[in-house]
């Protein structure tokens, strides 16, 4: 029986039928994470005992007769969200022994939707990276070539959900971290809008982009998912009291009659040229799905990526600064003042990707530098966001390519930061804006998958998913395996 | 825009972190790459221009009435910490 090749509705619809029980499910996705995960480095702390002490919970509800959508269907968590009792690193030395004394809000939502947790998934440090490589418990490496990333900051769930280790993952995208490693590994994924999903418990990098999403194999999948992440939490300052649609429901729209905007700046800087060709085929056929094309042009996006880089260095400089060495996390031995415990817990508990990112907010929020770098960069945040309102006054979506070029080698880019970061060229304007986006496999350069990547308005969560739902109707590269996961 | 030394040696003590001889090198260069790469926003027109520090403008983050909603669970979240004695948190020696 193969399992792993289901949706989550086909999933769902064998529990129902008794065609396996919830515990089987577990235990059939357990074995294929002890079977890869070896080689592929995707999970950082595999929960067995959890996973079927809430398999067997399912069983429960579906023999009562009480089961939802979702329960007994398996899947894994990013290891930045907090699992009560169960190590919480973040990618990270400093959290290397930290148990989470708490759920996140996503956690404990979907863990009441009945979800079987599988266990916490392989992350670039604190979210910071674009391949996944400066994790501190070692790269994950790509399904379709282990010798290729698998991106990031998200990989170890991009990796977990192309190789069907999990049928679904939960993930963050700060500036990327979602839909980059999705359209690298080949599969959907979707970053909501600023405000959605509740970010508590999840641990903070950059708080004004950071937003928790879904991966899985389809963009019904990430519907499915979705719907039971997102909504009011008291818990979190910046989470939106409004009501969340019927992400399922709103599947069936249609594309005929919707305007799809295609930005110029978007096939400008770096764009691979096979990559390009692969995405300007997939529009096409959003036109032949009825969609009707305009050009749009948004002349500030290019300087979307220093924005970030002042930005989020600078938000991340301040929510790191809770590290210190005194109330949880990594301490240095034998500290010789307070001074030295500071210095010597936080230089031993950060990598030098960490490191780098701290400084570079330290140095652009320090005295006599906060207005020509930090001040400027929230100004041209404010011109990058204009430009988006000001296309979604013209259309209803945008599409454009996910990341400039496929899956590249393990340890390409790792000595050049600025190359890493040019990465996330064409993902970072939609954290700056707070739009919801999602990326979609569509095609392939040379064995690699390439990802499609749809931008909608703040709130437009359905459009982009019936979009996303529409295109996968007439296309399968969303139902395409790596060979040896198959 | 370029880093010497002493900047990155400053910038590391206001971040409170130990930077080894060995890295320090590192550092100088791929800051003052970054910073140069930054310095693309000085072509910007931004006059006139109000800074965005969210991208909820216009929603007024709430308030919740002053009362007290969660349970004291000090042991719990304690048991993260790396020296703790009475229910105190330990550090070495502040005053002399």
């Amino acid at each position: 029986m193969s399992l792993h090749t289901r949706s989550v509705a086909e999933l769902a619809a064998g529990l129902a039928a008794k065609e396996y029980s919830a515990v089987e499910l577990t235990e059939y996705f357990l074995a294929r994470i002890g079977a890869a995960n070896p080689a592929l480095n995707a999970f950082v702390t595999v929960t067995p005992e959890r996973a079927l002490a809430d398999a067997r919970r399912a069983d429960a509800t579906l023999a009562a007769g009480k089961a939802g959508p979702l329960t007994g269907i398996p899947l894994a968590h990013k290891d930045i969200f907090c699992t009560d009792g169960i190590r919480t690193a973040c990618g990270s030395r400093m959290l290397d022994n930290f148990i989470a004394p708490y759920d996140a809000t996503v956690v404990e939502r979907l863990a009441a939707a009945g979800t079987v947790m599988l266990g916490k998934t392989n992350m670039d440090e604190f979210a910071m990276g674009s391949s996944n490589e400066t994790s501190f418990y070692g790269p994950v490496k790509n399904p379709w070539d282990l010798r290729k990333v698998p991106g990031g900051s998200s990989g170890g769930s991009a990796a977990t959900v192309a190789a069907r280790l999990a049928p679904v993952a939960t993930g963050t995208d700060t500036g990327g971290s979602i839909r980059q490693p999705a359209a690298l590994a080949g599969v959907s994924g979707i970053k909501p809008t600023y405000g959605r999903v509740s970010r508590h418990g999840m641990i903070a990098f950059a708080s004004s982009l950071d937003q928790a999403g879904i991966l899985a194999p389809s963009a019904a999948d990430c519907a499915r998912l979705l719907g039971a992440m997102a909504g009011f939490d008291p818990r979190d300052s910046t989470s939106v009291d409004r009501p969340v649609p019927d992400y399922v429901a709103g599947l069936g729209a249609s594309l005929k009659g919707v305007r799809i905007g295609i930005v110029k700046e978007f096939f400008e800087h770096g764009l691979d040229a096979a990559n390009g060709a692969v995405i300007h085929a997939a529009i096409d056929e959003l036109a032949k799905l009825g969609a009707t094309l305009v050009d749009i042009s948004c002349p500030n996006l290019p300087l979307s990526v220093p924005t970030y880089y002042v930005v989020a260095p600078a938000e991340c400089s301040s929510n790191l600064s809770r590290f210190d060495g005194v109330r949880f996390g990594h301490r240095c031995k034998d500290p010789k003042d307070l001074l030295d415990l500071y210095l010597r817990s936080r230089g031993e508990g950060f990598g030098p990707e960490v490191k780098r990112r701290v400084m570079t907010g330290t140095y652009v929020l320090s005295a006599g530098y906060y207005d020509a770098y930090y001040l400027r960069a929230q100004k041209v945040r404010t011109l990058i966001t204009n430009e988006f309102r000001a296309a979604f006054a013209q259309v209803d979506l945008l599409a454009g390519p996910t990341s400039p070029t496929p899956a590249f080698d393990l340890g390409a880019k790792m000595d050049d930061p600025i190359t890493m970061y040019l990465n996330d060229i064409y993902t970072i304007g939609a954290n700056l804006a707070g739009l919801p986006a999602m990326s979609v496999p569509c095609g392939f350069v040379g064995g690699l998958p390439v990802g499609l990547q749809l931008l909608g308005p703040h709130f437009g969560e359905s459009q982009v998913l019936a979009a996303g739902h529409a295109y996968q109707g007439v296309t399968d590269f969303h139902r395409r395996m790596p060979a040896s996961y198959a | 825009m370029s880093l010497t030394r002493t900047d990155v040696e400053g910038i590391a003590r206001l971040a409170r972190l130990e930077i080894t001889e060995t890295e320090l090198p590192v550092y100088v260069e791929s800051l003052s790459k970054i910073l140069s790469f930054i310095e693309q926003l000085n072509s910007a027109d931004t006059a006139s221009v109000e800074p965005m520090a969210h991208p909820l403008q216009g929603e007024v983050q709430r308030l919740r009435p002053d009362v007290v909603t969660e349970t004291d669970q000090r042991q719990k979240y304690q048991s993260n910490a790396p020296q703790v004695v009475a229910g105190l948190y330990l550090v070495p020696r502040v005053i002399e």
